[in-house]
């Protein structure tokens, strides 16, 4: 075998990769590029193809159509043994009949690396679990397997590391703690990280840049801050942290703002947070971002205000309440008030506007499905 | 399909040291505890002492006294040894051939059609579908396909391949062939029950590994198999040694082929030499346990059992 084995982290570009089984499509038509050293999330709902595109990449599924670069090589016809790349599974799947420390010396075995129990045993330092170099895997807790398997793909020094939801088994706490461990070792080792994951928080919290994949496809690309602050389509807008929508025609548009007549209200955005000027656009803002006023607030052209309506719901949260406020002819908002001062900071069933600052306001390239509804 | 059931993922039992071990549970193993008592204790008791009798001083034929005659043994054991020796021979290269024919079809049915039921059920129905037939019917067959005026010695002499007088029956061939053909079964299902086990994310795993397909069946998909093949070579291996039908005159065997149970059957019913054939069949069983036992030890599978 003459695969070159990185001591860094190379970059991987999947050039219109599309990915068909019997009776539906995978992946759809998906170009990405990550560049070397990296922490990238793919984030998406169960079945969106997020870990069809990582068993790609592995190889173990190849793509129908597209090519797969790793480090500017193409490696889309070579087997998994053949690529640089090692996978941390979600189920771990590590080998029942050997010890902790074979498991981790496997993959140097099979490229006969020297000395390769040493290196095991450093790899295994480095999770902390060189006292259990000689259990075997099924001996071990769920958040100790974890670390074997981390260690078991680590220690190969892939160019590029794929993790299939590998915090999924643990529980919120050891999840956490695993968060701040993989991100440590990361920027520690510099290798390239893919992680495919559900967790919204799990991917804004870890990843250097995310993508939000959906059906198939990447829906939106970028830092997590950007992300969350300029959704572009309203799956997005939903899928990472929540959101207002409200739907109307464009009533005005310059090179400043954009408004919209939602139900006889004028909303305005920025004309640079806005996709789309023209027809029917949905206009979003973050729950977090809307403040609530028990009297009516004096109209203004830098707030958006929609009210007066009534609280129907409020869930303490610790930190903040989310507050349900129900406004006839419009619908439900959701708002988010910090526990800084008396909590709740409005009563149930008390009468109150909402309000939100221009500038926080964004507008998405598409309607959510159902178009018409307010959420 | 019910073969499916054969080969059922159950879940793996808790480890739990039983509670209690009172009265009831005594009394579930009476039967089985008489059953053994009254079937195997006593014919081996029987057996034992049988092997030990020495020949009446009457002089008739089949008739013995107890006694304490070792002699017996070494009898048999200088009278039989190279049927002693074929037997193990036997067995040892019929259960190497069952498992190099059996391990392919068990991994087929048990990863390869891991997905397709209906495929899984019928192949599974194939392996199984000899037993709806009498062994004796289906070694006799086999008698008749490879008997001197059949087409296979025909063609086989046409082919110039054999000449005017060679022949299969009664050869080495065509008893470990026989013997192969009967035990395919018993070695198949239990491979197939640890295959269709294999977690096939360790086969990925292998792969994602830097190992190329021949390494990770070496080093993860057989020894995962082991038990099964502990178990199918075993259930092969050790009624090989006692087969006496297979390899007797009447069916595939000849002179030159008898194995212990012919020798065996022959002092029982034919010459009525129960001393001899007794000391044999305590020394074949003793030769089995210590076998089968230095082979499980050295295969390890306590670990994986």
């Amino acid at each position: 075998m003459t695969t070159d084995f990185a001591a860094q982290g190379a970059d991987l570009e999947l050039v219109g990769i599309r990915k068909e089984f019997p009776g539906f499509v995978a992946v759809e038509n998906l170009d990405l590029k990550i560049p070397a050293g990296e922490f990238f999330a793919l984030l998406g709902p169960s079945g969106c193809g997020k870990t069809t595109t990582l068993r790609m990449i592995a190889g173990l599924e190849s793509p129908t159509q597209g090519q797969i670069l790793i480090g500017g090589k193409n490696v889309t016809d070579q087997k998994p043994h053949q690529r640089t790349v090692n996978t941390v599974f979600q189920n771990y799947a590590l080998f029942p009949h050997m010890s902790v420390l074979e498991n981790v010396a496997f993959g140097l075995r099979q490229r006969k690396v020297s000395d390769p129990v040493a290196k095991a045993q450093a790899a295994l330092d480095m999770v902390e679990l060189n006292h259990l170099a000689q259990r075997r895997p099924q001996q071990l807790s769920g958040g100790q397997q974890q670390r074997v398997a981390l260690a078991r793909a680590l220690v190969n020094r892939p160019a590029l590391l794929l993790l299939d939801e590998p915090l999924g088994a643990l529980d919120l706490k050891l999840r956490r703690q695993m968060q701040i461990e993989l991100k440590a070792i990361q920027i520690e080792v510099g290798l390239t990280f893919m992680h495919v994951t559900h967790d919204q928080e799990e991917a804004m919290d870890m990843a250097d840049t995310v993508a939000v994949m959906n059906q198939g496809r990447i829906e939106q690309m970028g830092a997590p801050e950007k992300l969350y602050d300029r959704p572009k389509t309203a799956f997005v807008a939903k899928f990472l942290g929540q959101s207002n929508i409200f739907v109307g025609e464009v009533a005005e548009a310059d090179s400043t703002k954009v408004s919209i007549s939602f139900k006889g209200h004028k909303l305005t955005a920025p004309a640079e947070r806005v996709e789309k000027s023209q027809g029917k656009v949905a206009f979003g803002v973050r729950p977090e971002k809307t403040m609530f006023h028990e009297s009516q607030p004096q109209a203004s052209s830098d707030v958006n205000i929609l009210g007066p309506g009534t609280i129907t719901d409020i869930r303490f949260t610790g930190v903040s309440n989310q507050y349900q406020i129900d406004i006839p002819e419009i619908g439900e908002l959701t708002v988010f008030a910090q526990n800084v001062g008396k909590s709740p900071v409005v009563e149930l069933g008390a009468e109150v506007w909402v309000s939100w600052r221009v500038e926080h306001g964004f507008g998405l390239a598409d309607l959510p499905s159902g178009e018409e509804d307010t959420e | 399909m019910a073969f499916v059931a054969l080969g059922g993922s159950a879940p793996e039992a808790v480890q739990q040291a039983p509670r209690k071990t009172g009265r009831v549970a005594l009394l579930l193993l009476l039967p089985g505890m008489s059953y053994l008592a009254l079937f195997f204790l006593t014919p081996f008791v029987s057996l034992v002492l049988t092997s030990l009798k020495q020949p009446d001083p009457s002089g008739v034929i089949g008739r013995y006294d107890f006694g304490f005659e070792l002699g017996n043994y070494a009898y048999a054991v200088t009278q039989y040894l190279p049927q002693i020796l074929r037997s193990f021979s036997f067995a040892l290269v019929a259960t190497v051939i069952a498992l190099a024919v059996s391990y392919p079809i068990a991994y087929f049915i048990a990863v390869k059609a891991r997905n397709k039921p209906l495929l899984k059920g019928l192949l599974l129905t194939l392996v199984v579908a000899p037993f709806f037939i009498s062994m004796l019917l289906r070694t006799f067959a086999w008698k008749q396909i490879f008997s001197n005026d059949s087409w296979i010695v025909n063609t086989l002499k046409d082919l110039g391949v054999f000449g005017a007088d060679s022949y299969i029956i009664g050869t080495n061939f065509a008893v470990i062939f026989g013997l192969v053909y009967n035990f395919i079964p018993f070695m198949t299902l239990p491979i197939f029950s640890s295959l269709d086990r294999l977690d096939l994310r360790l086969v990925e795993a292998g792969a994602d590994l830097y190992a190329n397909p021949a390494t990770t069946f070496r080093k993860i998909t057989f020894p995962l198999s082991l038990p099964g093949v502990i178990s199918g070579t075993l259930l092969t291996f050790i009624p090989i040694s006692g087969d006496y039908v297979v390899a007797s005159r009447d069916f595939l065997g000849g002179p030159e082929t008898a194995m212990m149970g012919n020798v065996v059957e022959a002092n029982f019913l034919r010459i009525q030499d129960y001393p001899t054939a007794s000391a044999l069949s305590v020394m074949l069983m003793a030769a089995i346990v210590l076998l089968v036992s230095a082979y499980v030890r050295k295969s390890g599978t306590e670990d994986l059992l």
